[in-house]
């Protein structure tokens, strides 16, 4: 894996499933830990990105904004029934403004394996690493 | 974990002795080998929460404890409001009073074992399981309200479900206290097309058959006899639950320093019982639970309609109904004086002895029913409760087996279409809309649920009573 490009990946927990976003920026790594997100449910290649969603969210802890952007996002699944394979994410300060875009959930197509009840404050990191590149993670209860 | 730093009170009783920081020890409740196996955040999840304002007796951990969201999942903890205690999001968890119920069905093994694949496809057209089904109820903000405040009373009201139900159901099927309007409306959307479905996970609906009887009396109380065909049901309060254990646990996590409380984890987050949040969250939860006991009652009334296309004669009467996700307000003696306790049980099932008078009347003289949900391929246990009223645990047992492996570490090691057909070889018909589904709750993934009952057996928490096997499992 190239160390200078974004990526997502998961951990360990003993119940349920850490996400883990790392990037450029807080806002890339929160863009890539989303991604995380939809891995859980389903491959984020088989998700088409048919549907824009405006995300916004405001909240000056960055670690606390990172749960409240993860938790934005599974309202969002939850509520339109869709799954998103694309994120972009803007923060300015405690204001987070994002569109996440992807397509209904299909069940043959896409398979989704569990549904998402929220994200949790364990293992909840958002940090600069000492190569500069940022990591945002947190467990997220299934 | 290190046993080293426990001290042994007896073969299944093991302290956390109280350091500086801790208000009360930690207690666990589990056989040695159990101990060697759980995780190390058990030993220190209970160490937090014995640091908690106004928390009473001990932070204890069930057989089945592991890693949970500051409260260890398995932990029970009980909080005194005259005391400065507290209400903690987190120690109910996400999924409010998720929970198991056991219905008759007054048919034999052999009967249902001639039907068996016809019963499972019936099951798994009706009752909604997975992500991405929906119930077929859609409920308006007004019946939205009622069914918070109602619960399974309401669902009954509605024809979802008998009366007789009721009486089978902790809380007589209606949560009191419960306050629609501290749910906020994303909660109630998250709700909208969930009445009356499974969710996923390690939820599901499983036919099971009565194999094996411990206590001959009990049993026959509960109406569980060799070879009888039961259904099992587990299941929680789905989005709206999941929305309000979100949100309260930003609310309080921000506010805990306004309240003097530091949180030695944020995950811990709480608001003193007797504050606006701590009030607000108590009556948000406690529609939570009626939202649960609800959906239950709906699924219930959908199993019936199943088994009524092949059993036409076949009645589904209710055993009982457990939630083990809550945090309920309890009277206990504490050093021979009667308290009014909150007693969190967050992957604990309250355990009522003989004799309880929230017991109903037929089942009073044996102890409460415990239901022990196991895992696809092993056992599920009922046991009954034994407490005689000196609240060892506050009343309370395990709920489960416990997870052994993570989910992705299941995924690594089994495909989902060798579950299901090894599953199948030994007799168990498996239904899911997700095969890497049923790879993350393959039955190796979690401890042997027979050593997690022993345990509670022997320390005392609850006795064992019958052994059911399933024969069909619709798999969220």
């Amino acid at each position: 894996m190239n160390a200078t490009s974004a990526y997502w990946e998961h951990f360990e927990h003993s119940a349920d499933i850490g996400v883990r976003g790392v990037g450029r920026s807080p806002a890339e790594a929160f863009e890539q830990a989303a991604l995380a997100l939809t891995a859980i449910v389903t491959d984020p290649d088989s998700v088409a990105a048919r549907t824009r969603v405006p995300i916004e969210c405001q909240e000056a802890d960055l670690e606390l904004l990172f749960v409240d952007w993860l938790n934005a996002v599974i309202y969002e699944m939850a509520t339109r029934q869709l799954l998103f394979a694309r994120y972009t994410v803007r923060i300015d300060g405690p204001l987070l403004k994002a569109e996440a875009q992807g397509e209904p959930i299909e069940l043959q197509r896409h398979r989704p394996v569990v549904e998402i009840k929220g994200a949790t404050y364990t293992e909840l990191k958002v940090q600069q690493r000492p190569d500069g590149l940022w990591i945002a993670q947190c467990v997220v209860d299934v | 974990m290190d046993l080293k730093r426990l001290e042994k009170q007896s073969d299944y009783r093991w302290q956390i002795p109280q350091s500086v920081a801790m208000r009360v020890p930690g207690l666990l409740f589990a056989s040695e080998p159990l101990l060697r196996e759980m995780d190390d955040k058990v030993y220190e999840q209970l160490v937090n929460v014995a640091q908690l304002p106004g928390i009473v007796g001990a932070a204890c951990a069930m057989p089945d404890a592991h890693w949970g969201y500051g409260f260890p999942i398995g932990g029970v903890a009980a909080f005194d409001p005259e005391a400065g205690g507290v209400v903690s999001a987190g120690g109910v968890g996400f999924d409010i009073s998720c929970g198991v119920r056991l219905l008759h069905t007054g048919l034999m093994y052999a009967e249902v074992l001639a039907q068996q694949a016809a019963l499972a496809e019936a099951l798994y057209l009706q009752v909604p399981a997975g992500l991405g089904s929906r119930g077929r109820l859609h409920l308006s903000d007004r019946q939205m309200d009622d069914m918070l405040q109602g619960g399974a009373q309401w669902a009954v009201a509605q024809g979802y479900g008998e009366a007789a139900d009721l009486e089978r159901i902790e809380e007589h099927g209606c949560m009191a206290g419960a306050d629609p309007s501290q749910i906020s409306q994303r909660a109630k959307t998250r709700q909208r097309d969930e009445m009356g479905t499974l969710g996923s996970g390690n939820h599901y609906l499983e036919v099971q058959r009565v194999v094996a009887i411990y206590d001959q009396q009990a049993a026959a109380a509960f109406g569980l006899f060799p070879d009888q065909v039961k259904v099992s049901i587990h299941c929680g309060s789905r989005g709206l639950g999941h929305q309000i254990g979100t949100e309260f646990l930003k609310k309080m996590a921000v506010s805990a320093k306004n309240f003097g409380i530091t949180l030695p984890d944020r995950e811990l987050a709480c608001a003193p019982l007797d504050s606006t949040l701590g009030q607000a969250y108590l009556g948000a939860m406690r529609g939570g639970i009626n939202c649960a006991l609800a959906n239950r009652e709906i699924i219930t009334h959908l199993t019936r309609q199943a088994f009524a296309q092949l059993f036409p004669q076949a009645e589904l009467p209710l055993l009982y109904d457990v939630s083990h996700n809550t945090c309920k307000e309890e009277w206990h003696t504490v050093k021979g004086e009667k308290r009014r306790l909150f007693v969190h049980r967050k992957g604990a099932t309250r355990a009522w002895g003989p004799g309880h008078p929230e017991l109903p009347e037929d089942l009073r003289a044996v102890g409460q029913p415990v239901l022990i949900g196991g895992t696809m391929g092993t056992s599920s246990y009922v046991l009954a409760g034994v407490s005689s009223g000196d609240s060892l645990a506050w009343d309370s047992a395990c709920h489960g087996a416990g997870r052994r492996m993570s989910r992705r570490q299941a995924t690594k090691q089994w495909r989902g279409e060798a579950v299901i057909a090894n599953l199948r070889e030994r007799g168990i018909i498996v239904r899911s809309p997700s095969l890497r589904g049923v790879a993350e709750e393959a039955p190796d993934a979690y401890k042997d649920v027979t050593d997690v009952v022993d345990a509670a057996e022997h320390a005392g928490l609850a006795k064992r009573v019958a052994r059911l096997e399933p024969i069909i499992c619709i798999k969220g």
